[in-house]
């Protein structure tokens, strides 16, 4: 009988009565083949495979990560809360040392989804994994953790509310956002002033194809997955960039997604993107849940798999050494940049507009940043969309020192209640959340 | 009258139902290298005087194919295996006469290789030439598409006494599981059809010719010439005829746990309502993990005669069994001895029995009717808490839609219902210490006979519709037909309960007691580039487990006879 070298949790969420619309990609039909693959291969049935049924995240649980406007339950579904428990569930089976490792089959994603959340983005309302992280911090008192996101889009909500934190690692490998939505994660996008070097972005070009995803991987990530030293890996697994998607330009197969998952060991694997729900997925996922397991995933390939076909251009590895260097170049410079931001800068501030392209709103947002000289700083965000509705939120970090904490509190009795909807406080030294409607 | 007959380890048991309940039950030594002389002597013990056509009908349940599994007295079987992309088929072989071959199919059942038939006609003539006489067929998905296995045993012809193919054990998808249950079925094949041969022989010989049916897996029944296309739904019918036992006194509206305590195990079932949960994929046989429907049931290493012992000053019951009691001349004291010393009504040598606690009651350092005790509650609590683990990870199954998880049903348990050999003693001490209302089956003794006896037959369906490809097929009924685009969900449930109830009837099931259900509806839009392309429906559907409703009125009179009965007073045979 199969055994697994490593015990692997898997929670298979396919929402089988949920979708955005009918004819959506993001619908009920998206793992249905995956399920049948997993049941096929007789998956569950390995010794040191276990399957949970996912818990159901509560309202709490949503508020230590996101200013939902106008509450939680106007922007998200019970799917939603199914998805984030399934998250959740790997996660406690993880720190119950039940699992060594585990994998969240769920749908819908979240890594579009940032910290203010008027709606959905790029088919995501909440992001599942900060949520799972956030109450692995709050539980049992996880610090420093690295996600890999390696999804076809920038995952820019997971950066957005991980951009000020020193403690995230963010590492998003995707399509080059001058070719793909959401159009961000520049590799010169490195994080906040009191952050940078936490947040590493890696633009593929189009057609990269697995020999480029894992020359990235062994010279980009892992050297900075390893000198960050983090507690857990989280892997954000996105399967968009097969060749087969059909949103997406890329190359990679599921021999390659499976070598990269056993390059990178993450601890808890989250199913993001990927709608290539028969050519894929399927094979994808088997791929990663083998990969996990430290099972021999060598005959798991696309029925139609050619690596001569899908071959990536010739100047696509130059061009991921060059970034390569560039991107280290930077990022060993962060400390010395932290320490200048905290020299010269009381505040910083930044303004820019959010498309929720799934609902179609415009946000526009300030942000002000208290450059704390010990912490990672107390952060406000004025949040008004093109609907009208105005909110101020304020955001005390984990680890805030007394001075933050009191500023944050000032900040929220001194905003005019009357010009906002609703005012927001979410302090993450005591969880408490606190609202004020006008 | 229906006669039920249970082949169990260490008994056999029999009766003889007619409308005023039992008629007659007995009692004989099982002889397990001649299984069909106890049969036989059962049968005599309780036709006796019986006019044969007033026998409707007998129903066997044996452990005779699980022995054989168990003791790996198996003949040679050979696997073909089609497994294309995915796990290495390698990790699946079942014995030497094992084959990978060509040829993929994909989860929506389209060809991806072919197979090559010089390959088959290979292996063919090597299997016989080996003198394998018995071969099972599997692919991948091949629930989806049976094209490769068919073609493969058009291959193999008729030079095999019998080839099983994959697709016709079970709708479910799992490629692992559709080989263990192949080869088994392969396996058990002889040794099924030899047996039940010689017993209808028998019947014949004595003048009662009634058919014959088998007790299944699932609780269900089939008849004898149905079994032989599908043996290995035979094996594990030991569980299955306790569950059937209890089910007449099970409340309605209420989940019931059924305890069946023997001598070396405890099996456990669960009862929602008066429908007994089924396994979600099929029973697992010792090292394999089979499609073979059957219930839900945990078989637990403790029973009444399970070996009690002392170690670091701690006690330990079992897991193992020496022998019997020490008052009925085995080497160990087990529970049963503390049931004795108790000063429970039980037979045997209650000098051996106090010998035996009073070792166990020095090292404990107690009284000896303390440690006897001791000893018995502990036996109640080993059970009990295996009982709850049962329930916990029957609740704690996967879901896999928005409503089954905010409506999920849990299993709450309020009443257990006990039967085997000490049924009466535990129930009583159970009933004491747990928040259960405990309750021995009426006739605890027999209550697996006649839960063979009064089970109906049972089968299971799956319909997959696909409007892209325009195929509807239910694969265990090597059903094929073409559908246009316009196909509904309300036609897809309707074709699959009128091919539902023409199995039942063709193994076995009176047509006027069919009591069908969906188990599973599904409905996905196909849509490619944005646009509907089909649609894709699964349903499946069963024939629930249950009582025939021709024995309805007698299972009736039987529970107002028995239910009122106080815990611990079951009736003596």
């Amino acid at each position: 009988m199969l055994r697994a070298a490593y015990k692997t949790g898997l929670v298979i969420f396919p929402a089988f009565d949920w979708a955005i619309s009918p004819t959506h990609p993001e619908r009920e039909e998206r793992l249905l083949y995956t399920q049948d693959q997993i049941f096929e291969e007789g998956l569950l049935d390995i010794q040191g495979i276990l399957e949970f049924k996912p818990d159901l995240a509560t309202i709490e649980d949503v508020q230590r990560v996101h200013f939902c406007a106008p509450d939680e339950r106007s922007v998200l579904t019970e799917s939603h809360l199914i998805s984030a428990g399934g998250a959740m569930t790997i996660a406690k089976a993880l720190m119950a040392h039940k699992i060594d490792r585990g994998f969240a089959l769920v749908r819908p994603p979240g890594h579009h989804a940032m910290r203010v959340v008027h709606g959905a983005r790029g088919f995501c309302n909440i992001n599942i994994e900060a949520i799972m992280i956030e109450y692995l911090r709050d539980v049992y008192g996880v610090d420093r953790i690295a996600i890999v996101d390696t999804d076809c889009h920038h995952g820019d909500g997971t950066q957005d509310i991980y951009w000020h934190d020193p403690d995230t690692l963010f590492i998003s490998i995707h399509q080059d956002g001058r070719t793909l939505y959401p159009g961000s994660g520049f590799h010169h996008e490195l994080g906040g002033p009191t952050a940078m070097g936490a947040t590493i972005n890696i633009p593929l070009p189009p057609k990269t194809s697995e020999e480029g995803f894992l020359r990235a991987m062994e010279k980009i990530v892992l050297p900075i997955v390893q000198e960050f030293q983090p507690e857990l890996i989280i892997n954000s697994a996105g399967q968009d960039n097969h060749y087969t998607d059909p949103i997406t330009n890329m190359n990679f197969s599921a021999q390659g997604y499976a070598t990269l998952t056993s390059m990178l060991q993450p601890h808890i694997a989250v199913l993001e993107g990927g709608y290539s729900i028969e050519g894929a997925l399927p094979y994808v996922n088997v791929g990663i849940i083998l990969a996990l397991a430290g099972l021999d995933y060598s005959k798991v390939k696309e029925p139609d798999y050619d690596p001569k076909r899908i071959r990536q251009p010739e100047e696509t590895n130059a061009y991921i050494d060059r970034l390569a260097e560039e991107i280290l170049g930077y990022w060993r410079r962060c400390p010395e940049f932290i320490a200048k931001n905290r020299a010269t800068k009381e505040f910083a501030q930044r303004e820019r507009t959010i498309y929720y392209d799934t609902d179609n709103i415009l946000e526009n947002q300030k942000e002000r940043l208290r450059v704390c000289p010990v912490c990672s700083g107390v952060l406000s965000i004025d949040s008004l969309t093109d609907r009208g509705y105005h909110i101020f939120a304020i955001h005390i970090p984990r680890k805030a020192c007394p001075e933050c904490v009191a500023l944050g509190y000032e900040w929220f009795d001194a905003v005019h209640g009357r010009s906002y909807d609703r005012v927001f406080l979410q302090d993450r030294t005591t969880n408490r959340y606190l609202v004020r409607k006008a | 009258m229906i006669i039920g007959l249970d082949v169990g380890g260490t008994h056999t048991d029999v009766v003889l139902l007619g409308e005023q309940g039992i008629e007659c039950q007995a009692k004989v030594p099982t002889t397990h290298d001649d299984l069909l002389a106890c049969v036989w002597k059962g049968l005599e013990a309780v036709t006796l005087g019986v006019a044969p056509h007033e026998v409707e009908r007998l129903v066997l349940s044996t452990t005779l194919t699980t022995n054989a599994i168990a003791e790996a007295k198996l003949p040679p079987v050979g696997m073909i295996v089609a497994a294309g992309p995915g796990l290495d088929p390698e990790a699946f072989r079942t014995s030497e006469h094992y084959y990978s071959v060509s040829g993929s199919i994909d989860h929506r059942g389209r060809e991806i290789q072919p197979i090559e038939p010089v390959e088959i006609e290979a292996i063919a003539s090597k299997l016989r030439k080996e003198g394998v006489r018995h071969v099972g067929v599997v692919g991948k998905f091949s629930v989806r598409n049976p094209k490769h296995e068919t073609q493969i045993q058009q291959i193999l012809g008729d030079h095999f006494d019998y080839v099983v193919l994959g697709h016709r054990l079970s709708g479910h998808l799992n490629f692992p599981r559709r080989i263990a249950t192949a080869y088994l079925n392969a396996a058990v094949y002889s040794i099924h059809k030899k047996f039940f041969d010689a017993v209808r022989r028998s019947l014949k010989r004595n003048g009662l010719a009634i058919p014959i049916h088998i007790l299944k897996a699932d609780g269900g029944t089939m008849s004898f010439d149905a079994s032989l296309d599908l043996p290995g739904q035979t094996i594990l019918s030991g569980p299955a005829a306790s569950v059937m036992g209890s089910l007449p006194y099970a409340t309605e509206n209420l989940d019931t746990l059924v305890l069946d305590i023997g001598g070396t195990t405890t099996d456990m079932a669960i009862l929602v309502g008066t429908v007994p949960l089924l396994a979600a994929q099929g029973a697992e046989v010792g090292q394999f993990r089979t499609l073979i429907r059957a219930l839900r049931s945990h078989s637990l290493a403790l029973g009444g005669d399970t070996a009690v012992r002392v170690k670091d000053g701690r006690l330990q019951l079992g897991p193992d069994r020496e022998g019997p009691a020490m008052a009925f001349g085995g080497p160990t004291p087990t529970p049963t001895d503390a049931i004795i010393v108790l000063g429970e009504d039980l037979k045997g040598n209650r000098a051996a029995s106090e010998r035996g606690m009073a070792q166990v009651a020095q090292a404990l350092g107690l009284p000896l009717r303390e440690a006897a005790q001791w000893v018995f509650d502990e036996a109640c609590r080993g059970i009990l808490r295996a009982a709850e683990d049962m329930v916990q990870a029957i609740n704690a199954k996967p879901v896999y839609t928005v409503r089954q998880l905010l409506e999920g049903y849990q299993v709450q348990p309020k009443e257990i219902l006990v039967l085997g050999g000490p049924a009466p003693y535990f129930a009583k001490r159970m009933q004491e210490i747990s928040p259960y209302s405990v309750r021995v089956v009426p006739s605890w003794d027999v209550a697996n006979a006649v839960g063979a006896a009064l089970a109906r037959t049972t089968c299971e369906l799956t319909l997959f519709v696909d409007t892209e490809r325009g195929i509807a097929t239910a694969p265990e009924e090597a059903f094929h037909q073409p559908v246009k685009r316009d196909f509904t969900m309300e036609k897809a449930v309707s074709l699959a309960l009128e091919l539902l109830t023409e199995k039942a009837v063709r193994e076995g099931a009176s047509r006027d007691d069919l009591e069908t259900e969906v188990l599973e509806k599904l409905q996905f839009n196909m849509v490619r580039g944005f646009y509907t392309t089909g649609k894709y429906y699964r349903v499946r559907v069963q024939v629930k487990p249950g009582l025939i409703s021709h024995y309805q009125s007698v299972v009736q009179k039987m529970q107002i006879t028995y239910a009122s009965a106080p815990c611990g007073s079951a009736r003596s045979s």
